[in-house]
């Protein structure tokens, strides 16, 4: 197992090496002068050209990215251009609160769309299992934002008019309380519910044609001791997989979810940071996002050879 | 030598998508209600593209203060949005505006993806290692987040969107196509091919890419459905059509402030998405099943 992680660990850093050099340059390619916009539109051009050495701007470009990885390492993450405050801080408060609503979301899915699944392919091409699907094929091809701002009408509107409340089920914006985490975490796991549902349901279909479970039930087992203990257990592997993944999906689709409820996470902040051209804060998100998907891929590929030794051998 | 050579080349399996087995396949295709559904959505909705300005009621950019954000009635069936504008002829010329953002998304996705794919699995080593990297760092980035930072970049408005989600379709047309050359390239009538003198870019274009066809058709519709989630997601972020557009996406974000008091501003977009994106997924789905009875219900 040791040289497997080792040897995925070394796989990773190329990987890393290119996606910070990637978003180093394309930040720098977006037309417009930092230092202009540092310095002001009105500044002379001997305060620009100062600002310019400041930032090591009029250095060579690999120079320039060498200075930033250093200061990446140390968890420097610039200096926002509309606040004057430096990023990293931010990024990390807003990064808990993705985090929060990401992981709250990957349960929910896990749980629906494995329920779903199995539910689906334990009776194959019966009601449960269109009705299943049907489920899930509408979490796949829903719009996230407007999902959102359905539940929205209907929890915080629509309900609560029905029943006589005076206020709404679900606060629809903010954050603070598990209240306030109910609909955009229902709202981001629509999506990644369909996709573990269709996977769960293949993977299990897969491993019941399998022999070794015709063999459990030559046994005599009983149908839910090969379902549950047998059949499921093996399926399980390639879900695992696509959980892995849903988490990076999760953390990019937070993006939309966050900008329909107001949650102050890392996506909002990207977006108001897209609007007011503040690209050492643009720059820093999708670098924290991109990383984050990067290592979650890595704990997958690990995970998934700790469950599955034809992976570490192979 | 050289006839031996011939007949083993034509006894490569056919093509998966030849003209004999076209019958065949819409046998299996039409089996599966689902996969017909889909197939109707995606033919009314190419329909409805086409046809917009004569099936629309109304001139799309046609204000009326007096009129505005009234729900749905017998001159307006879907009501009429903030600036008065009938909702129900909006929608339809957007759909239009949805076929335009899933067609160019996939034909960049195509374009780039397919010959990078075939390049990489075909001649393996250095340039597939090359490509692969390349493929492995747009896929550090979740799809979302990806067209974001390209629009970022390019700076917001329909075509840097559309751009930006074919950008993000690229590495999945490459990983796939890569994928089929590689259980293609071994076969004998690939060998026999390359023994009776074929060049490198014959054997690919020839013998190699038809044999890729029937994924990359599968994976077009699906790419289809989320180019256009894609792009709605961003023209609701404000980043994608400017807000006169009748774009999907842009309807949805403009009506979104009026939730509480006209939500059938946000309700029939949103729904329009919806329908086109599941008749696209279920195409797809079908295509598969069709194509791949092995993959039958996966």
């Amino acid at each position: 197992m040791l040289p497997y992680i080792a040897r995925r660990l070394l796989y990773a850093i190329p990987t890393l090496i290119g996606v910070t050099f990637v978003i180093f340059i394309s930040v720098r390619l977006i037309p417009g002068d930092p230092a202009v916009a540092i310095a002001g539109e009105r500044a002379t051009p001997q305060l620009i050209a100062q600002v310019r050495q400041e930032l090591g701007l009029d250095q060579p470009l690999l120079i320039q990215y060498g200075r930033f990885m250093v200061k990446l390492v140390q968890g420097d993450l610039g200096t926002s251009l509309r606040t004057r405050l430096p990023v990293a801080p931010e990024v990390w408060r807003r990064l808990k609160q993705t985090l929060l609503l990401a992981t709250v979301s990957l349960v929910l899915a896990s749980a629906v769309g494995m329920f779903l699944g199995i539910v689906s392919a334990t009776r194959p091409y019966s009601v449960w299992d269109n009705a299943g699907m049907v489920v899930a094929l509408l979490g796949v091809s829903t719009p996230v934002f407007w999902l959102g701002l359905m539940l929205i009408l209907l929890f915080s509107v629509e309900l609560p008019k029905a029943l006589g409340l005076n206020q709404p089920i679900f606060p629809p914006t903010g954050s603070g309380t598990w209240k306030h985490v109910v609909m955009p975490a229902i709202t981001l796991a629509a999506y990644s519910t369909g996709i573990i549902a269709r996977m769960t349901r293949s993977s299990m279909l897969d491993v019941v044609a399998q022999d070794y479970i015709r063999t459990a039930r030559a046994k005599g087992l009983s149908e839910r001791v090969i379902t549950y203990r047998h059949a499921l257990r093996n399926a399980l592997v390639p879900v695992i997989t696509v959980q892995g993944l849903q988490f990076g999906t999760l953390l990019g689709g937070a993006v939309l979810t966050e900008s329909v409820f107001a949650w102050p996470g890392l996506g909002r902040y990207l977006v108001d940071a897209i609007f007011q051209r503040d690209y050492p804060v643009v720059q820093a998100v999708i670098l924290v996002i991109a990383i984050g998907f990067i290592i979650i891929n890595l704990v997958v590929d690990l995970l998934y050879a700790l469950v599955d030794p034809r992976i570490r051998y192979g | 030598m050289a006839k031996e050579l011939h007949v083993l080349i034509d006894q490569a399996p056919a093509a998966p998508v030849g003209p004999g087995t076209v019958r065949t396949l819409w046998k299996r295709f039409v089996r599966r209600p689902a996969a017909l559904f889909g197939l109707v959505i995606v033919t009314l909705f190419l329909a409805t593209a086409v046809a917009a300005p004569y099936l629309a009621p109304y001139d799309p950019n046609d204000a009326d203060f007096f009129r505005a954000r009234q729900g749905p009635s017998k001159d307006h069936w879907l009501g009429t949005d903030e600036l008065g504008r009938d909702v129900l002829s909006r929608l339809l010329y957007g759909a239009r505006i949805s076929l335009r953002i899933g067609l160019i998304a996939v034909a960049i996705g195509v374009g780039a993806g397919v010959p990078l794919g075939l390049v990489a699995g075909y001649y393996g080593r250095g340039v597939d290692n090359l490509i692969m990297r390349l493929v492995d760092i747009m896929l550090s980035f979740p799809s979302v987040l990806l067209a974001i930072g390209l629009v970022a970049i390019l700076g917001p408005g329909l075509n840097n969107a559309i751009i930006a989600v074919g950008v993000v379709a690229i590495p999945v047309y490459i990983r796939q196509v890569r994928a089929s050359v590689l259980g293609v390239k071994e076969m004998e009538f690939v060998a026999a091919a390359r023994a009776a003198g074929a060049s490198d870019a014959r054997i690919m274009l020839v013998h190699v890419l038809p044999q890729c066809i029937s994924p990359i058709l599968v994976q077009s519709s699906l790419q289809i459905a989320s180019a256009i989630l894609s792009a709605a997601g961003l023209g609701f972020l404000g980043l994608g059509a400017p807000a006169d557009v009748p774009e999907w996406g842009t309807m949805l974000a403009n009506g979104r402030q009026y939730v509480f008091s006209a939500p059938h501003l946000t309700m029939f977009p949103g729904l329009a998405i919806m329908l086109v994106v599941m008749g696209f997924n279920l195409l797809g789905d079908g295509l598969r099943d069709a194509l791949d009875p092995r993959m039958r219900g996966r």
